[in-house]
């Protein structure tokens, strides 16, 4: 049994009546200010283009170097996965672990599971497995954390330039791309998208 | 201003989907979650995930993150100690970056869930509102001290030059990391409702 007309903030528990928004509206918590809320349908077409466009950019960050470094003719380059791999296989497999999940794996599956739930949404459809991939798209959200890259990478730029000369290429602007379309897609309010259909 | 809690009426809002629930329902009508009215063992879970945290951060920052190596001569790192690099060098900002990424947000993070601890454990009534906004605050900020973790992946991956130089990571870096996961799942084990609960609905409810 469900309260229909009921909204509840998630995090002090005040009950309040649903009203309707209006687009751009932003309903919030009247004892601890959390957005309880937003008016305006979600636009499911435009949200789609924009987690392809993620995609793209994602195949790009990946497979390009984010940084190179020549130093007296030599040249060293590292793709995010090489990064990756190469701790996987030394002694130091925890630190590979932990930015091979947080800097690959959950970004991937944050752009998949929204593009198959956001496609079927485009059709005013619920996609098959919806709850479970709403779900995990819930779960991994901390874990996404492609702008601390961004960060990282800048300041491995600062630190490395001291000494050796740093080669910029597409693998750096792929990931400057990628921060923020997933910004805009994964940071996104998808609370719209329980709307759909029925069970 | 009184306002109503969903407890009080029996109702549960879904962690998952954020649909009102009859609490005697057991599971959501619409995703099907079980629900609960507040995360189970929520004090006691922190308190443990807290103090492990702080456990490995010792050795985070005593240890060194990172070993360079260049014409023969070898030196280690830590993360104070990369910091201070960074600040003699004239990179002042990155100096400033790396010290609130790793220093100042978790230092923040654990006194700010150690009082969200204390303080709800005495049902206090003091600051809830901004006791809440502490909380979304260092559940939205946590993430970005993964920064050395990221920068020394990076920066050994690359440095792999023959003659030249290389960087390996140290041990130290597993812990700082280890302790930033913690931190995270720590702040997501509180449940920040219990910040608003009354001291009656706490003996009803789990604790
Ligand atoms: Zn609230
Ligand atoms: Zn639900």
């Amino acid at each position: 049994m469900s309260a229909p007309g009921w909204v509840i903030c998630q995090y002090c528990d005040a009950l309040y009546r649903a009203r309707a928004l209006a687009p751009a509206q932003l309903a919030r918590c009247a004892s601890c200010r959390a957005v309880l809320g937003r008016g305006g349908r979600l636009d499911a077409g435009r949200l789609l283009a924009l987690t392809v466009a993620a995609g793209i950019v994602f195949v790009i960050a990946n497979a390009s170097p984010v940084i190179t470094l020549s130093a007296h003719g030599q040249f060293n380059h590292a793709t995010l996965l090489q990064a990756v791999a190469a701790m996987l296989r030394g002694s130091d497999a925890a630190i590979g672990v932990m930015v091979g999940v947080t800097l690959f794996v959950v970004p991937l599956l944050q752009i998949a599971l929204l593009a198959w739930v956001l496609a079927f949404a485009r059709l005013r459809r619920r996609a098959p497995a919806f709850v479970p991939a709403m779900r995990v798209l819930q779960l991994i959200h901390p874990w996404s954390m492609t702008e601390v890259l961004l960060l990282g990478v800048l300041v491995a730029i600062v630190k490395l330039s001291a000494s050796l000369s740093v080669i910029t290429g597409a693998g750096t602007y792929a990931i400057v791309a990628l921060t923020l379309l997933i910004t805009l897609i994964a940071k996104r309010d998808t609370a719209a998208l329980w709307e759909l259909g029925g069970r | 201003m009184k306002v109503a809690r969903a407890r009080d009426f029996g109702l549960i809002g879904c962690r998952t989907c954020g649909l009102a629930n009859v609490a005697a329902a057991g599971s959501c009508r619409r995703c099907g979650t079980p629900l609960a009215a507040r995360k189970p063992a929520s004090i006691g879970r922190t308190w443990a995930l807290l103090l492990a945290a702080l456990l490995l951060y010792i050795p985070a920052n005593v240890l060194p993150v990172m070993y360079t190596s260049s014409l023969g001569t070898g030196s280690s790192s830590t993360i104070l100690g990369g910091v201070v690099d960074f600040w003699h060098a004239g990179s002042w900002g990155i100096a400033l970056v790396i010290f609130v990424a790793s220093v100042a947000v978790p230092t923040v993070k654990f006194l700010v869930i150690g009082t969200l601890l204390v303080s709800s454990q005495r049902c206090s009534s003091w600051a809830r509102l901004q006791r809440t906004q502490l909380y979304r605050a260092i559940e939205f900020i946590g993430y970005w001290s993964m920064l050395d973790v990221i920068v020394v992946a990076l920066v050994c991956s690359l440095v792999q030059f023959q003659f030249i130089g290389t960087a390996e990571p140290r041990v130290g870096i597993v812990f700082f990391g280890l302790a930033v996961v913690l931190t995270m799942l720590a702040a997501m084990s509180f449940d920040p409702r219990l910040i608003w609960d009354a001291p009656a609905a706490r003996r009803m409810g789990e604790g």
